[in-house]
């Protein structure tokens, strides 16, 4: 497999749009999905005392085609939603609409078909693959549970799906262990395209690898989008990988939806403080770009999902928070001037050209008389 | 007790030959699953091969019961005072009057005798075990799988089951009912299989959380499926390693059932009532009557042991040569007269 | 951490009253006549059923049931059919021989297990270990009524026909507060056949939980740092290992305590064990329930209280 992106990801403003189909007819629909996790206590008849807030209100449109990315920090829900949008966790509350078809109460029996054309790929390729089953076992369950092919038409079938993702048919009964992360990584995504699903969900499917093989990966679903017609949710945290495959991109704070918008745009003129924060913190490969550009720090910790805060979720850690940010929670909508696919949620956007001050005016301060007055240690036969 | 997802540590030994099935016509290149790399260990391994010696040959020794009885001419329960006891009207002892082994107080071969204890004690012990080897891992895959009520209840049981004294249940149970073979399988196999299901639970609910249990219900298999197809591979290796530690554990339990009157009674033979019958008639002094029959027991208990410790050597070759849980070790609950193949006490072995 | 001790003692009292139904069923349904059987072999048929409806036996099963219930929680086992005793005072003399078993055995394999479980973790591969696995081996293989037999065999046949008269033959016992020396010499021989076996699994488990503690971080450190190897051992790895031993101790106290069968009827030692063997074949059903009952709470509680003493010892459990 050549690489065609290089080592590392390209600054934001050269990003090149993915060159596949797009359409805007909507595969998934998720209206106002909730998830929470009850915390019980108790001896015996463990009462609810309260719950782990995951995914709170969030509403998302995925269409066809297109690769919808998902980013956030550790604990911000995507794959809680992720795992909602494929019923692996049952919903509290709201619809997961797939192609027309509200699938949210289904029984299990009748959720098998939708699973055909809803697939997901895993992020930990060591955890996700059974260790005791031959691979071709395992790329080929999904034609076994469905029965689609038996025999040897599913053994051809195996090996044609493993020529795709790049592995060597004959290694079709080896076990996993015998495999490499990226190559386990192929396995897991040959898997999941074995029943030609529509929609495939990828939660962090890159992250557990080296960055060379990273690259290879995304290579590698790109591809696949462009010659299957596949729809991804691309979920991640990392930017620039995410940046480099999406469509669109949602960011995700603390179970909400905070900013919705095209890549580019997100990219270029983020409107929601957290996302300018974060973008602010991916690191540039250019030193005079990452010297002239302005850091942004949040002060304070990710507040407790079983607590969130009131009104904006994101208020405590904002540097323009105001009052009315932690009364009202800001509705995601398009703000003023930008573009009807731009759905931002807050009170007071980000404005074009503005600088955030992330931590306060005091911190700078001590901060920089910390390092003027202490001296730098002496590292014995350092470079 | 864990077992991580196996991960060879050796290099290259041999790739198997797989009959050509790509396209090119070329070798399809097999992996060496773990049970077969457990099984090239365990070739190599010469207590191992001890052991095995030990339990075949008293395998051999029930197979031919009825050829020895019938070349010797002797019988194995008719009591045969004749020629069976010196002039004394003693019975004669090991390599006198043209008895291998001596006889009995009733003139009896013990030599026949003991083969045919053979018989029983290797049917009790390997039918009780596989009886409840299978039960236990179907009841622990269900009770650590699906959890809720099913688990809570299952886990009760299993609990109550290792707690009860169970040789004395047996005893009730065999006293009520007459001892015969068929109970006391059932009793050894009811009590052990909770042996093996908490076992299972435990490797269940661990495995339940792994990632690849949630990749196989994303792909839309159902809990059973998920539970004999994905996870029962991952249990294959301690399973094994206690079924085979279970049956000594099994036969001795017969045996003392045997001992205390309650299992299979004279005057068919068994290692157990060899013991009993024969201690209290001649006092110490015929040694024979009980020491074979003792022997017999030892050998292959020991063999059994030997063998699983090796099992366990073979399939998780990381752990250390004596091997036990760490936490509450009541890997074989409620144990037997034997010191406990597992990781029991004697003394809990001696009472329940 | 109360929270944990009183769920864990609801499961117990569940655990005992799954017990307990299940003793209920295996007298009450397999014992199709208890009257008869309190009646004695002569009784006449009224007598019989005055007997039976004396017991309240004609009563619908889940009365009698309920019944069982009632009377258990207030302390009634019966009383013996045969002994025309009460079962709780047969209860109370029998039981006093096995705490004499147990004590005496429970010292012994605790110390000779460790033994030799902790040199052989301390000097691994080496000559003293291959001899502890081989003890250990032998003693797990070894059937505890051989082992009994083969003692008697030993010190009793042997050296009494030789002569040497240390040793008592079977069937002896001696209250401890009648003559604490022969209570003694009368209880040795049981205490071997218990202990040896006994030991060679604690042996194995102190062994190789010792060398699992022996591998961890810490224990490095504190070698690095230059403690002696014996101070490592002893005062920090075995403060950590002992758990998994002290844990089953407990455990295996109760069971012995709830009569050791096999022991108590090769030696004849009038506890727990040996009575209920004889109970059975004299049909005693109160006095078989009682035992029954008495092992299998020892054996409830034990698990509670090594739970609790494990919570309480690594905090880890308490969380689960």
């Amino acid at each position: 497999m050549t690489e065609r992106i290089p080592f590392a990801p390209p600054p934001p403003a050269e990003a090149t749009p993915p060159a596949h189909q797009v359409s805007t007819e909507p595969l998934l629909r998720v209206e106002n999905v909730v998830k929470h996790f009850p915390i019980r206590r108790g001896i015996f008849f463990k009462r609810q005392i309260g719950s782990v807030q995951a995914v709170e209100n969030v509403s998302l449109e995925v269409r066809r085609g297109e690769t919808l990315g998902l980013v956030g920090e550790t604990g911000c829900g995507k794959s809680t939603l992720a795992r909602c949008i494929t019923r692996l966790y049952p919903l509290t509350s709201g619809r997961v609409v797939f192609d027309g078809a509200d699938i949210s109460q289904l029984s299990p029996r009748r959720m098998r078909p939708y699973r055909r054309r809803m697939q997901m790929i895993f992020q930990d390729p060591y955890g996700s693959l059974n260790p005791r089953r031959r691979v071709g076992s395992i790329i080929g369950d999904p034609l076994a549970i469905h029965g689609i092919a038996e025999g040897p038409e599913r053994r051809r079938r195996v090996q044609e799906l493993m020529e795709i993702v790049g592995l060597n048919p004959e290694h079709y009964n080896r076990f996993p262990s015998e495999f490499s992360g990226g190559q386990r990584q192929r396995i897991g995504v040959a898997r999941a395209l074995a029943l030609r699903p529509s929609l495939v969900i990828c939660d962090e499917p890159v992250s557990a690898l080296d960055v060379s093989v990273q690259a290879q990966i995304i290579n590698l679903l790109e591809d696949l989008q462009g010659e299957l017609g596949l729809t991804y949710v691309f979920i991640a945290h990392d930017l620039a990988v995410v940046e480099h495959v999406s469509d669109r991109v949602a960011v995700m704070y603390l179970g909400k939806v905070v900013e919705l918008a095209d890549t580019q745009e997100l990219f270029g003129s983020p409107r929601h403080p957290y996302t300018a924060a974060l973008l602010s913190a991916s690191m540039v490969a250019d030193p005079e770009k990452a010297r002239a550009s302005h850091r942004v720090v949040l002060y304070g910790d990710v507040p407790s999902p079983i607590n969130p805060p009131t009104g904006c979720r994101f208020h405590t850690r904002c540097p323009k928070a105001q009052a009315i940010c932690s009364v009202e929670e800001p509705p995601l909508q398009v703000q003023p001037g930008d573009l009807p696919d731009h759905l931002t949620a807050c009170h007071f956007p980000v404005q074009r050209g503005e600088t955030l001050v992330g931590a306060t005016p005091e911190f700078h301060q001590a901060a920089a008389e910390f390092i003027a007055t202490t001296p730098p240690p002496v590292v014995e036969g350092s470079a | 007790m864990s077992l991580a997802p196996f991960e060879p540590t050796t290099s290259v030994d041999f790739i198997d030959e797989i009959p050509p099935d790509s396209a090119e016509g070329g070798r399809a290149i097999e992996g060496r699953s773990p049970l077969r790399l457990a099984l090239a260990r365990l070739r190599t391994d010469r207590v191992a091969w001890l052991a095995a010696g030990m339990i075949l040959a008293m395998v051999l020794l029930a197979l031919i019961a009825p050829v020895i009885s019938a070349a010797t001419g002797h019988s194995a329960t008719n009591p045969d005072l004749v020629n069976g006891t010196n002039s004394f009207g003693q019975p004669y002892g090991p390599g006198q009057g043209g008895f291998l082994l001596g006889t009995d107080n009733l003139g009896r071969d013990v030599l026949v005798r003991v083969a045919y204890g053979a018989r029983i004690s290797l049917l009790v012990g390997v039918l009780a075990t596989l009886l409840a080897t299978v039960g236990g891992t179907i009841l622990g895959l269900i009770s650590g799988y699906f959890g809720g009520w099913i688990d809570a209840l299952l886990a009760r049981l299993m609990d109550a089951v290792l707690s009860f004294p169970y040789v004395l249940a047996a005893i009730v149970l065999a006293a009520v009912f007459g001892g015969s073979l068929g109970l006391t399988i059932a009793v050894i196999a009811f009590f052990s299989w909770a042996a093996i299901g908490r076992i299972v639970r435990g490797q269940t609910l661990s495995q339940k959380e792994k990632e690849y249990v949630e990749a196989a219900r994303s792909i839309g298999a159902g809990p059973f499926r998920i539970m004999f197809v994905d996870i029962l591979p991952n249990l294959v290796a301690p399973v094994l390693v206690l079924g085979t530690l279970l049956v000594p554990v099994a036969i001795v339990f017969e045996a003392t059932l045997d001992y205390l009157g309650v299992g299979v009674g004279p005057p068919t033979p068994t290692w157990g009532n060899m013991l009993a019958d024969d201690q209290g008639s001649a006092g110490f002094g015929a040694w024979w009557f009980w020491g074979f029959p003792a022997i017999a027991l030892l050998i292959t208990t020991l063999g059994f042991n030997l063998l699983g410790d090796s099992v366990r050597d073979a399939l998780d070759p990381r752990t250390e040569r004596i091997f036990a849980t760490r936490r509450k070790a009541s890997v074989l609950g409620p144990d037997t007269p034997v010191g406990g193949g597992g990781t029991q006490s004697g003394a809990e072995a001696d009472t329940r | 951490m109360t929270r944990f001790i009183v769920r864990r003692v609801i499961q117990g009292i569940i655990t005992l009253w799954v017990i307990v139904t299940l003793i209920f069923v295996l007298f009450f349904m397999t014992n199709p006549d208890p009257a008869r059987l309190l009646a004695g072999k002569a009784a006449t048929v009224t007598q019989v059923a005055s007997i039976r409806a004396f017991l309240g036996l004609n009563k619908p099963l889940w009365q009698q049931y309920l019944g069982f219930l009632g009377r258990l929680i207030q302390g009634n086992l019966g009383e013996s059919y045969k002994l025309h005793e009460p079962v709780t005072t047969l209860l109370g003399q029998w039981v006093q021989v096995d705490i004499s078993l147990a004590v005496g055995a429970g010292i012994i394999w605790l110390v000779l297990g460790l033994s030799v479980g902790i040199i052989a973790a301390r000097r691994p591969r080496t000559i003293w270990d291959r001899s502890a696995t081989v003890f250990v081996l032998v003693g797990l293989s070894t059937p505890t009524f051989i082992l009994g037999l083969l003692l008697l065999f030993i010190f009793f046949y042997i050296l009494t026909t030789h002569g040497i008269d240390i040793f008592p033959s079977a069937g002896n016992y001696t209250p401890f507060f009648t003559n604490p020396a022969e209570w003694a010499r009368d209880l040795l021989l049981p205490w071997l056949t218990l202990a040896l076996i006994t030991a060679a699994t604690y042996a194995r488990l102190s062994r190789s939980s010792l060398l699992e503690v022996l591998g961890e971080d810490y224990i490095r450190t504190a070698r690095a740092k230059g403690l002696s190897e014996r101070r490592v051992v002893y005062r920090h790895a075995l403060r950590a290992a002992i758990t998994p031993i002290v844990t089953q101790f407990g455990i295996d106290l109760a069971t012995v305590l709830g009569g050791a069968i096999i022991t108590e009827t090769i030696f004849g030692l009038p506890g727990l064990g040996q009575n209920v063997v004889s109970a059975i074949g004299r049909e005693d059903l109160p006095v078989i329930q009682g035992i029954v009952l008495v092992a299998a709470a020892f054996i409830v509680v034990a698990n509670i209280i090594v739970d609790v003493l494990y919570a309480v010892i690594d905090p880890r459990v308490r969380l689960s």
